[in-house]
């Protein structure tokens, strides 16, 4: 790849420029910006090759993001709350690629809620970004299924419902990594998404990411200055790549908790909760519904379970891509024709 | 010796039609399909339908044999001979006999004396059961293989080749052989010492059947995609459709695991419904794999928003429409070509859908691998029409042949050959852009590591270089080229059949399964003197010589299993010119057409 010599590369020899995707075309403000941002910035200290990366999404604001972020990826945008099944389908295509969706919580929590569920329940090794707003953007403001019970809206007056929690529904669809972030948070949100990269199965952010201009009462849950505010940190968190030994050294042994990703780099979890353990599902389960009660804005990464097989691992496929096997490995021979038609009474 | 030869001349030998009435779940399949092989072991040929309730166990359900020495598959409106098992369906079984029919029935049923111009045999089920030592869980299933004793001795049916269909069913569980073998035997020698002949009927062995299989559609489109190299399959069981996905689930593995390396080259998911097999399907076919899936009408519903998709996006996938009866849920165990304008038209705004509509079992394995070349070069998706009478109905069809061309992957381009079309086109490629002057551009695949192959596709408006755009003009120029490349495709398409008669000034127009009754009906019509040409569709958009033939006809019957005559709706819409020449024969009850009924309607229309 060409790079200009003044500018700084990462270990495949790329720039942050060769990262980024087309200018966004989103309202000034919108924390989608801000997670492509960081998207953008994760890749690049991750050392992906735009190549290898393909991305995806649904319908809806957040799902016209993937434009923002690495321009020379493959990236099909598919139709609403059904990018799972497409992003199946197209793995099954190249298991070597990386890929990264994003949906929002129109997308992934009502129309494409079955599909969400169901590929978390297939474990397809996808780093899946909900940019969660609890509204409606693209057709002005409507309520989602995870805007909060009580908000007000202009045509459609107070929601009576209560919210569906993405990252519970998540876990209880057997995710092996949950985490929630605050589109507010770049830091976390960037780690959150490198640490995502380096799990080899279903990695599930929901990210709340505000919505400026049809959704950021101060009282909400999806608000900037409710975030600000509410925000409930578990543990501070750091992805430190296998090759990348130095970085180690900056924690504090006595305060943080290791995860071994399965491509051998470590989560580093600085804790500041006292014994929060994001191998346990129960207690996950529990902080979340506690979060709920109490109104907190939990984020961090709430579970994790690194040595799940992958849905690949259930295939008996190459490792060498489907779509590149020669056309003579997929037609049998005019014996095994003869063979089956003397085999038929 | 003169009465000898008149009863000799009396006799129907090889041309009748016999309906198993029994009760569904009891286990009735394996007692007819052996019948059915025993006689197509003889060279005789023969079709069976079965004619079956949405239910597991214990509705009425019907299984029709013909026996045809011509050799027609379709199906006959009125029965022969009924073995009438179950006391449920008894008067409407008496009913559907001709005169002089012939009755089997066990002897412990009662029913009304509704006729005297049929003939009745009563077997004795329950006696013979108890001189078997079959354990009671196995009565039903042995008791169904008395009648095929009984009418072994009736028809003259080798009994040597019911023992190698029981063979063949059985594969290797000789205990299960034996046991209804034994069933089978014992009904054979009862009849043959205490029955008198008192039908017509009869059966002799000629050689009807030389170079045949006896298989089902849904098989045969399995085999076929296999061979046509299928690399994904994603599905969501439905009846009709279902033993499709489950006949590659089970072949799959046996053919197409690479030698070399033990690995598969194909993946199967079963989806959690259709709206996610049809999407995983396209992603699939964008990946660059040979991707299919198969469903039936309320799947083919729910698959439309995604079908639109790949049709504007010019992803290629296959899909097999195994039709059954509907709107809605309709009837799901009976049979229609009820789909045909709904999957030409497969999206809100315009689309035009490229369609293959097998009419043999052949066939269903000849598009079986042909769809695949055909979704690829022209980057669209595929449907394929069959339908329940072919999907799961046993038939007997000419051996599969070995695909004649080679695979045609279309205008793909990896690494090396994106550098040289650069080099070649002045340093310019755009997923959608036209290069060759065909509409067909040229398409990178996810994986491909050239900094110039990804591109962004999506369902939106684009651009030649698949960028985001609402730009009219572009969207004028873009869905112009696909339109044009749909346009190219109607001459690649399978080309129509056609049976030219002498003298023949009325054609036939058909598609699909219908083909089996409308050979039969061209015969009869022939036999009364009134020679008619037939044309069987195979494609979708229409080939252009179907046009001709229909200028080249005082008037054309357009016959199809449909209420609206969708077939003769399209070609309306296509050649309005000609269209006056038209006559709609459809119709639909959820069973095949028979040939006669054909034969009324166009008898019925001439004398108009």
């Amino acid at each position: 790849m060409v790079t200009t010599s003044n500018q700084a590369t990462n270990l495949v020899g790329l720039s942050r420029a060769d990262y980024r995707g087309a200018a966004s075309t989103l309202c000034q403000g919108c924390g989608h910006n801000s997670i492509a941002a960081q998207i953008v910035a994760a890749c690049y200290e991750m050392n992906l090759v735009p190549e290898k990366v393909v991305k995806f999404s649904g319908i809806g604001c957040s799902s016209k993001s993937p434009t923002y972020f690495l321009g020379r990826s493959f990236a099909f945008n598919g139709l609403h709350g059904r990018m799972p099944s497409l992003a199946l389908g197209a793995l099954f295509a190249d298991r070597t690629l990386e890929a990264i969706a994003v949906s929002g919580d129109g997308d992934t929590a009502s129309i494409g809620f079955g599909q969400f569920k169901h590929l978390v329940r297939r474990n397809l090794p996808l780093v899946y970004i909900i940019e969660n707003n609890g509204v409606y953007g693209l057709t002005k403001g409507q309520f989602s299924a995870t805007a909060e019970k009580g908000l007000e809206l202009k045509h459609q007056g107070t929601n009576p419902f209560l919210p569906v929690d993405l990252a519970m529904e998540a876990l209880i669809s057997n995710a092996t990594f949950v985490a929630r972030s605050f589109a507010g948070d770049p830091k976390q949100v960037k780690e959150l998404i490198k640490a995502a990269i380096a799990h080899q199965g279903i990695a599930v952010l929901d990210i709340i990411s505000p919505c400026v201009t049809f959704h950021n009462h101060e009282n909400s849950f999806h608000s900037y200055s409710f975030g600000k505010t509410h925000e409930e940190p578990l543990h501070e968190i750091s992805l430190v790549l296998a090759r990348d030994e130095i970085t180690v050294e900056d924690f504090e042994r006595g305060t943080t908790r290791e995860v071994t990703m399965f491509d051998g780099s470590t989560v580093v979890l600085k804790k500041l909760e006292s014994e929060y353990d994001p191998t346990d599902k129960m207690q996950a389960l529990n902080k979340l519904q506690e979060a709920a009660d109490n109104n907190w804005l939990l984020t961090g990464l709430l579970y994790v379970d690194p040595n799940v097989p992958i849905l690949f691992d259930k295939y008996n496929i190459p490792e060498t891509p489907l779509n590149r096997l020669a056309n003579e490995k997929l037609r049998p021979s005019s014996e095994v024709l003869d063979a089956i038609n003397n085999s038929m009474f | 010796m003169e009465s000898e030869l008149i009863e000799k001349q009396a006799m129907i030998e090889n041309d009748f039609c016999i309906t198993f009435s029994t009760i569904n779940g009891s286990g009735s399949a394996t007692a007819n399909i052996t019948l059915m092989r025993a006689l197509f072991r003889m060279g005789i040929p023969v079709s069976g339908k079965n004619i079956f309730p949405s239910n597991i166990q214990g509705q009425p359900t019907w299984f029709t044999l013909r026996v045809s020495k011509k050799g027609y598959l379709g199906r006959v409106k009125d029965d022969d001979i009924v073995v009438a098992m179950n006391p449920a369906s008894l008067e409407k079984d008496i009913a559907a006999l001709v005169p002089n029919g012939v009755m089997l029935v066990p002897d412990d049923l009662t029913f009304p004396e509704l006729r005297d111009d049929i003939i009745v045999y009563k077997m004795p089920v329950r006696k013979l059961l108890k001189e078997t030592n079959v354990s009671p869980a196995f009565r039903d299933y042995i008791a169904n293989m008395m009648y095929v004793g009984v009418l072994a001795s009736l028809l003259k049916i080798d009994i040597t080749l019911i023992h190698a269909a029981l063979e063949y069913h059985f594969k290797g569980s000789q205990k299960a052989v034996e046991s209804n073998f034994e069933a089978v035997k014992l009904a054979f020698d009862w009849a043959e010492a205490n029955l008198e002949k008192r039908d017509r009927y009869i059966t002799a062995p000629m050689n009807g059947t030389e170079g045949y299989i006896m298989t089902d559609g849904n098989t045969a489109a399995a085999l076929g995609s296999i061979f046509g190299g299928v690399q994904f399959l994603s599905w969501y069981p439905i009846t009709p459709a279902t033993s499709l996905a489950e006949t590659l689930h089970d072949s799959l593995p046996k053919y197409r695991q690479d030698p070399e390396t033990g690995k598969d080259t194909f993946a199967i998911v079963q989806a959690e419904d259709e709206l996610a097999a049809i999407g995983m399907a396209i992603g699939a076919g964008w990946g660059g794999l040979r991707a299919m899936t198969s469903t039936s009408g309320p799947g083919l519903s729910l698959m439309t928003e995604y079908v639109g998709l790949a049709y504007y996006a010019e992803v290629p996938v296959v899909i097999w429409d195994v039709q059954r009866v509907g709107p809605s849920t309709g009837m799901p165990t009976r049979t229609s070509q009820g789909d045909l304008t709904m999957v030409n038209f497969m999206s809100h705004g315009d689309s035009q859908m490229l369609i293959l509509i097998p009419g043999t079992i052949q066939e269903c394995f000849e598009f079986g691998w042909r769809s695949f070349d055909i979704a690829e070069r022209f980057q669209t998706p595929v449907i394929v029409l069959s339908d329940l009478d072919f999907g799961m109905n046993q038939w007997m069809t000419a051996k599969f042949e070995y695909p004649d061309a080679p695979m045609d992957r279309g205008k793909v381009l990896w690494e090396k050959d994106l550098d040289q079309l650069l080099e070649k086109n002045g340093g310019v490629w755009g997923r959608y852009l036209d290069i060759d002057g065909d509409g067909i551009p040229y398409r990178t695949l996810p994986g491909n590591q050239h900094p110039r192959s990804g591109h962004f596709v999506r369902g939106t408006s684009h651009d030649e270089f698949a960028g985001y755009t609402e730009d009219g003009d572009t969207w004028v120029a873009n869905f112009g080229r696909i339109k044009k490349k749909i346009e190219l495709a109607r001459e690649s398409l399978p080309e129509p059949v056609v049976q030219l008669r002498e003298g023949a000034e009325v054609g036939i127009i058909a598609s699909g399964s219908v083909d089996s009754a409308v050979v039969e009906a061209c015969d009869l019509l022939s036999e009364e003197g009134n020679n008619v040409d037939y044309l069987r569709i195979r494609g979708i958009p229409f080939n252009k010589a179907i046009k001709q033939f229909i200028l080249d006809h005082r008037v054309t019957y357009v016959v199809e299993l449909n209420r609206d005559g969708q077939l003769s709706q399209l070609l309306t819409m296509d050649f309005p010119d000609v269209a006056y020449k038209l006559r709609k024969v459809a119709h639909m009850d959820g069973l095949p057409l028979p040939a006669k009924w054909i034969t009324e309607q166009i008898r019925k229309s001439e004398e108009n």
